[in-house]
């Protein structure tokens, strides 16, 4: 059903493909969720992503929305914010959650890991200076317990407090009573996440077969 | 090596286990009470006066107590043993436990064969009724529901799958064996085969447990292996009794295949909707125990265990019950339940699934020497080669097949670490054990299971460490429990599960969120008592945290290194703070002396293991040590406030009325700081049980909520203490200003 329109746009894909690692059937598929999603315009916008009804009780649902126009997940060393995505960008960033191949080698996960933690390092630093400062760190843990009413802000903020502060003590060891923590770096956010195996938890499955008419 | 017809007579009676041990050694001889008639008939008057014997100050009656003192000396016997092997270092690290307790038994054996009684055997309704249960109880409540959650399909797979193609495989590959005409067994017939294949082709959950616990591997392996020794219960319990019933027959029709599908599932999911039953009977029940506390971990208990016997009462699955039964209730059980009560529940479970392990294989070697047996030697071999042969093949098939809807592949050595790591047990024994006598090859088949047994255990067991360092297997990471791993781990859920969302399909992460949803709005309202069903996970985890530092303080007596005391929260957050004045102090730390008196904590801390738990004892000396600390820290930023100038313009102090039943909470805006953060912390566990702060603040409260009254009025404190000022815009007259 829908998996034949994909040769109909194969040079393109094929270049899609070899940039993000998807395959041609995934490409298609998630080709005809944008159209979907952007009532078959060319371009996304974030009012199109609001409109999703299962993005509506996500806690961190802004975050996310916000994750997709971030240019720095487009792998072109920009930054900022763009208002609207072209099909490209948003296979880039959806290549964020692609399951690492059965062989590769350990060099080769290292670097996946690093990209998906890059990513989720640039959905906590908002204004992209470079360092999740406790503000930042505050307003994630904050929107984490955002449903859990008044109750959530006071000890939000505890435990943000409470993993700066483990933060620091593994990053940095030792700091005199004057000296100040900047903020977590990308370096130290790699090192405290490390014991997650982020490469086999940040992966969602990309279907080969077309189930976007059964959803919404 | 027969010893039949010996055997015979004492292994029909089912209470006749413990029988003849320590009746030898004891020349005992059953005296009578004096009243007691010595063979005259007639009245009992005339009886008396007529063999007077002096009053007997000292006398042995050991009839009386002897099945409760022989039980005992063996389970005694049992634990000394395995006191015995962790007290010799290197033995212990290089020979499973499981190892050596056989050979203990079969010593044991020997010892009683020699002597010239006849050895116990592991009788299997003292197995399945009693000894089982403990086990798979504790498995199922410490059950690691994430990772279990994650590959509950590889898991079922292996466990059905994996579990049929062993048994046709084995049973139809020795029915061609005993085709051949050298081999001599030509009288066995297909379905007998079959239904050895059966019963040897399990993986054993206790075998595995008992192995799997010293290695230490990494999760993954760790569940899949285990949750398929769990699973292939239903399985094994169709089977069995499938080819039991056909082999009285004779012949089996496609009926009857077909009912054997149905009775598949029957037996499966009736297993798991008695336990998620008996599950939600516990944790409802859990809700009202607050004013009986100490019976608390009975309920867990009994409900577990009811749910076991009830599920076999009506032949299904009851390891899948007990598994049902305790994953389901623990989530609302301990979020009922007292600190008290939750370590009573872990340290009796682990104690009566220890004392269970070490007697199933004390009694497995036992009953090795007790026989009976009949060898045959191409028979056993071949069952040997035939195991190992059958679950690589199927291991190796099955991931193929799995890997194709695995979003992270297994790879060779997970593959072969799960193939390897099939052992049998002593399931496999009671199973053939109960195989009535009809059967004519029940003693080559003792001999063949018992043989399988002990090549997997003593073979496999004892060099699958080796092999783990050999190939390089990831090991299981022994990490604290970080709170940035945790916050992360729940971000990520949502991520994933939005992402999903914008993909536009319905996957994994979708279906769990709308559980989560489901169980938050509808059911944990009627089973968790108060109003802690709506404390969300993260802050669980985070008092979780807590409370470990401050035991861990207890033991240690500082400060744990995780958070060294040289990092604290001016380093992350060097903004000045303001002066209080001098009555303030005296007034706040006057309040704050006697609201600290009353600290309560509840600990909960994450165990499977079977050989550690976490010592959570102290709770008197935690709260005293918080105490401390909390002073300590109160005292050091008091004089850290008042010395450090401020380089703001100091607030106004008329605002700061500390009128505590009055006070208000309002969101900071972002530029405050509340530095006194760390002493947040130790009070935050009392927080989510007040949900609506406000509500609480309405006039003084004496009796039972002192203690919340006390950290809440604790917190503000510490806020107000913190806090640089009333925010700009805000008017003077507020009653209290903003934190």
């Amino acid at each position: 059903m829908g998996a034949l329109q994909s040769l109909s746009d194969e040079p393109e894909y094929r270049e899609l493909a070899e940039k993000t690692g998807f395959s041609f059937e995934q490409i298609g598929i998630l080709h005809k969720r944008f159209k979907q999603l952007s009532h078959n315009e060319d371009m996304l916008r974030r009012a199109d992503l609001d409109t999703i009804p299962d993005l509506a009780c996500n806690p961190i649902r802004t975050q996310i929305i916000e994750a997709f126009f971030d240019k720095r997940n487009f792998h072109q060393n920009g930054d900022g914010t763009v208002e609207e995505i072209s099909f490209e960008e948003f296979l880039v960033v959806m290549s964020h959650f692609r399951p690492p191949a059965l062989n590769m080698t350990e060099e080769q996960r290292e670097k996946v890991r690093r990209e998906k933690l890059r990513f989720l390092f640039n959905m906590h630093d908002t204004d992209n200076d470079g360092t999740i400062t406790l503000e930042e760190y505050r307003h994630v843990v904050e929107e984490l317990l955002s449903r859990s009413g008044a109750l959530g802000k006071e000890t939000a903020k505890g435990i943000a407090d409470a993993a700066m502060l483990e933060v620091a003590s593994i990053s940095m060891g030792h700091m005199e009573p004057d000296e100040f923590y900047e903020g977590i770096t990308f370096e130290h956010f790699l090192k405290i996440l490390k014991d997650i195996e982020i490469e086999t938890k940040m992966n969602i499955r990309f279907l080969n077969m077309d189930t976007t008419t059964l959803c919404k | 090596m027969s010893v039949h017809a010996l055997r015979k007579s004492a292994s029909s009676s089912c209470s006749n286990i413990l029988v003849v041990f320590v009746g030898i050694g004891l020349p005992i001889e059953a005296s009578a009470p004096a009243y007691q008639s010595h063979g005259t008939e007639g009245s009992h008057l005339t009886n008396i006066t007529n063999t007077k014997k002096a009053f007997p100050v000292l006398a042995v009656n050991y009839e009386h107590v002897r099945k409760p003192f022989e039980i005992a000396l063996w389970i005694l016997l049992a634990l000394l043993m395995k006191l015995g092997f962790h007290l010799i270092p290197r033995l212990s690290a290089v020979v499973p436990e499981s190892c050596l307790l056989i050979v203990v038994g079969l010593l044991v054996g020997g010892l009683i064969k020699v002597i010239g009684e006849e050895p116990p055997v592991l009788d299997s309704q003292l197995f399945f009724l009693c000894l089982l249960p403990p086990i798979i109880l504790d498995a199922g409540y410490f059950l690691p529901i994430r990772p279990f959650t994650e590959n509950v399909g590889t898991i079922l797979v292996f466990a059905v799958i994996g579990t049929l193609w062993n048994a046709f495989f084995m049973g139809g590959l020795l029915y061609a064996l005993c085709q051949i005409e050298s081999v001599g067994l030509s009288g066995v017939d297909l379905l007998a085969c079959l239904l050895f294949g059966s019963i040897v082709s399990a993986v054993d959950p206790v075998a595995v447990l008992a192995v799997f616990e010293e290695i230490h591997i990494n999760e993954l392996v760790h569940i899949l292996v285990f949750g398929e020794s769990l699973l292939n219960d239903a399985v094994t319990v169709v089977l069995y009794n499938l080819f039991e019933e056909f082999s009285k027959v004779g012949t089996v029709t496609v009926l009857d295949v077909f009912l054997g599908v149905v009775c598949f599932f029957v037996v499966s999911l009736g297993g798991v909707l008695v336990g998620a039953i008996y599950g939600f009977l516990a944790a409802f029940t859990s809700r009202f125990t607050s004013h009986t506390r100490v019976i608390e971990p009975l309920f867990v208990f009994l409900y577990s265990y009811m749910a076991y016997l009830s599920s076999e009462m009506f032949h299904l699955s009851g390891i899948m019950a007990l598994i049902a039964c305790g994953v389901v209730m623990r989530p609302y059980v301990e979020a009922n339940i007292s600190h008290k009560s939750y370590t009573t529940i872990k340290y009796f479970l682990k104690m009566w699934s220890s004392v269970s392990e070490t007697l199933i294989f004390i009694f497995l070697g036992v009953s090795t020497v007790a026989g009976p047996h009949a060898w045959n030697w191409t028979f056993v071999i071949t069952t040997v080669i035939l195991c190992l042969v059958s679950r690589v093949l199927g291991v190796i098939g099955l991931t193929f097949i799995i890997n194709k809807f695995r979003i992270v592949k297994l790879t060779k050595k997970d593959q072969f670490i799960v193939a390897y790591g099939g052992l049998r047990g002593a399931i496999a024994f009671s199973l053939g054990y109960l195989l009535s006598n009809s059967h004519q090859m029940r003693n080559l088949f003792l001999t063949a299971i018992i043989t399988v047994i002990f090549f997997t255990v003593f073979v496999q067991g004892m060099t699958i460490r080796p092999l783990v360092e050999l190939l390089a297997v990831k090991k299981k990471k022994e990490s604290k429990p970080s709170i940035n791993e945790e916050i992360h781990t729940e971000f990520l859920d949502h991520l994933l599960t939005g992402v999903e969302g914008v993909c536009g399909h319905y996957g994994h992460y979708h279906w769990k969120e709308k559980l989560n949803r489901f169980n938050k709005t509808y059911v944990k309202r009627w089973l968790i008592a108060g109003e802690n069903f709506k404390e969300p996970e993260l802050i669980a985890f985070y008092r979780k945290m807590e409370l470990k530092q401050a035991i861990m303080m207890v033991e240690s007596g500082q400060l744990p290194s995780v958070l060294p005391s040289t990092i604290s929260m001016q380093n992350i957050q060097p903004r000045a703070i303001p002066r209080v004045s001098k009555k303030r102090e005296e007034e706040i730390r006057r309040i704050l002396r006697a609201n600290l008196q009353n600290n309560k904590q509840k600990m909960r801390s994450r165990s499977y293991s079977r050989h550690t738990l976490f010592d959570a004892d102290e709770e008197d000396n935690v709260s005293e040590v918080r105490l401390r600390k909390t002073k300590m820290e109160m005292e050091r930023r008091m004089s850290h406030y008042l010395t450090v100038p401020a380089n703001r313009e100091s607030p106004r102090p008329g605002v700061r009325r500390v009128s505590f039943p009055t006070v208000h909470f309002e969101q900071p805006s972002p530029p405050s700081t509340p530095d006194a953060v760390s002493l947040e912390e130790e009070e935050e566990e009392e927080v989510p049980k007040r949900p609506s702060l406000k509500a609480d603040i309405e006039g003084p409260r004496g009796n039972a909520s002192d203690n919340h009254q006390g950290e809440l009025d604790y917190q503000r404190l510490a806020r107000c203490l913190s806090d640089p000022g009333p925010n700009k815009d805000k008017e003077d007259d507020d009653p209290f200003m903003s934190c």
